[in-house]
């Protein structure tokens, strides 16, 4: 029994799992082979349509698969891309530091405020939450008139900044980690209290590392966010220009671009899908070294 | 580290003690930073919007105000508003809960399995909320000509004689409009399942195991849902946010505005005045009410998850 266990890949910290039929287990894993062909299959059909050249697409009747993989739909995408006056790299550089500097800032940010918020007692402490709850749920459409109103007051028009900041304002990572400080025992916090440790040290040396997977968590969402901003409304100069933006101009041209649109689109998954890996593989790794707590 | 059950929800905070500035001190150096930008760049902006609700706004003159017009407005001279609301509705409470429990359901059992695995089947699951815009490849699926992939399939098995307008046919574009929000609907809420599953203390299975834990289902119920409270609260606020903004993934499946309006929803009535009618105070009115629905959902679910396990 236990052999067939391991064949489902089913072990749980190297020990037996607790509780568990083998019928259950199968059904689970038979249901959940089932729905991650359908979560996946758009994302292959994508890879799948970047792959064909032009008489497939418009092959009749359509296909799901590629008889003949051409990457001639990343050729024109580069093509296109090295006819641009501004020089390609210089988007990239734009997108990266936007997205790497602001989910560094943010993380740093937002778990400061969400210390206080979940562990320390203070006044208007229940109302400063309730807040940042409802800030989530209100809707950015009818928002973004002030939102630019104020930007442009503040001269950060065609500044990167203007991508960054109201990221930085946003209350959605300040409730995640407060959510996760919750759960840290008091008693862990006050015995380091006790040990003379003050309130900047016991949030850097106690806190963050126990809410670890808080913020690995956080930085994909941030990093996702920053990389997917365009910047449209708030960017007209050319050299600060975000790449979804100008990749987006590229794919917009019909359904005879139907294959380079999915080049691009699968071009700008992959600094996502690599951030997610990264930090996805460092969550796993924190609880195999702490083991069983 | 081994934390009782029953101490988790009710808090003892680390005392601040009295209101001397010295004791307070570090709640406001941790707050400082935050709480600037999210009021210059967050909160000032929703507010102004609120002011805007009350006042005719055409983005060229000064807002004028108009006090509830635009919210009579909505109500007594707006059929599309009532369309777009009972779309809402009905998209919120379909594709709220089951997106909700979804989220949980296929964290729970990713944890269940080995390292490579999990990591694997997390990153598949999230994967369409990762890949971002990809409705493009849904409207090759689903779309209304022979070559469509659904329709050609069922073309060739000849189940059907002529290609069903999948996203333009008010019979069926509304279910596609679903399946689409479902398959998207493994979001931020899944990823805090996920990362709160692992932060699970492990000690406290084996002890229900000896007291008689039986089955999975007993040990999610008594000992895994009353330590994911704080986790679930965020996963329902990431639903609500989700659920009753559903209008993007219509927008670009079934066309803007969609057939005789069967797939218009709040979202997109703001976007229709804010941004195509120049009506922003009246955009704004629409934004307001879809706010007040979504916090007295919030209001109902705090209440009714605190109850979980207990």
């Amino acid at each position: 029994m236990k052999a067939e266990m391991r064949l489902f890949g089913l072990r749980y910290n190297k020990k037996p799992r607790l509780n568990r039929s083998l019928s259950g287990t199968v059904v689970i894993f038979v249901f959940l082979m089932f729905m991650s062909i359908f979560m996946v299959l758009p994302l292959v059909y994508t890879i799948v349509t970047s792959l064909k050249p032009i008489n497939e697409i418009f092959l009749y009747p359509p296909r799901f698969f590629v008889r003949r993989p051409t990457i001639d739909n990343f050729i024109m995408m580069v093509q296109i891309v090295q006819d641009m006056w501004v020089p390609f790299e210089r988007y990239l550089f734009n997108s990266l530091f936007v997205s790497v500097i602001g989910t560094g800032l943010y993380v740093m940010v937002a778990s400061m405020a969400a210390y206080p918020l979940s562990k320390l007692k203070f006044k208007y402490a229940s109302i400063y939450y309730q807040i940042i709850v409802w800030a989530i749920l209100f809707r950015p459409e009818v928002t973004r008139i002030p939102q630019y109103v104020i930007i442009a007051k503040l001269g950060l028009v065609n500044t990167y900044w203007s991508i960054i900041l109201p990221v930085l304002a946003s209350s959605f990572g300040v409730f995640l980690m407060r959510q996760f400080m919750l759960t840290i025992p008091d008693e862990v916090l006050e015995a380091a209290q006790i040990d003379g440790a003050n309130q900047y040290t016991v949030f850097i040396k106690i806190v963050m590392p126990m809410v670890k997977p808080a913020w690995l968590t956080l930085i994909i969402f941030t990093f996702q966010q920053l990389w997917n901003s365009t910047g449209s409304q708030y960017i007209y100069d050319e050299t600060v220009k975000m790449l979804p933006t100008v990749l987006q101009q590229i794919a917009s041209g019909g359904i005879a671009r139907a294959g380079v649109g999915a080049a691009v689109a699968l071009i700008l998954m992959i600094p996502p899908i690599a951030v997610f890996i990264i930090s996805q593989s460092s969550v796993m790794e924190t609880m195999a070294q702490s083991g069983i707590k | 580290m081994g934390v009782p059950v029953t101490t988790v929800g009710t808090k003892k905070n680390i005392k601040v003690q009295r209101t001397s500035l010295k004791k307070n001190m570090p709640v406001l150096v941790f707050l400082a930073p935050f709480s600037v930008l999210f009021f210059v760049f967050t909160l000032l902006p929703i507010i102004s919007s609120i002011f805007l609700s009350f006042t005719y706004f055409n983005m060229l003159e000064f807002p004028r105000f108009i006090g509830f017009t635009n919210y009579i407005r909505m109500f007594f001279d707006d059929d599309v508003f009532l369309i777009a609301l009972r779309n809402t509705l009905i998209f919120a409470f379909i594709t709220g809960p089951i997106g909700y429990v979804m989220s949980f359901l296929f964290a729970w059992f990713i944890n269940e399995f080995r390292r490579w695995l999990r990591s694997l089947l997390t990153l598949i699951f999230y994967a369409p909320t990762l890949a971002g815009n990809v409705y493009f490849i849904w409207v090759f699926i689903f779309s209304g000509d022979a070559y469509g992939l659904i329709n050609s399939t069922l073309l060739k098995l000849n189940f059907i004689k002529e290609p069903i307008q999948w996203l333009t046919d008010t019979r069926y574009n509304f279910a596609v409009v679903v399946i689409v929000i479902l398959w998207l609907s493994m979001g931020a809420g899944f990823l805090a399942f996920v990362a709160g599953l692992k932060s699970l203390d492990h000690t406290l299975f084996e002890s229900a195991a000896i007291d008689g834990v039986k089955n999975r289902f007993q040990e999610l119920w008594y000992i895994t849902l009353p330590q994911m409270g704080p986790q679930l609260l965020f996963g329902a606020v990431m639903s609500i946010a989700g659920a009753f903004a559903v209008g993007y993934e219509s927008m670009s499946l079934t066309g803007f505005p969609s057939t005789d309006y069967s797939t218009h929803t709040l979202v997109l009535h703001i976007l229709d005045f804010g941004n195509v009618r120049f009506e922003m105070g009246y955009a704004s009115a629409v934004a307001v009410f879809l706010f007040a629905m979504m916090i007295l959902t919030w209001w109902i679910i705090s209440n009714t998850l605190g109850k979980i396990g207990k």
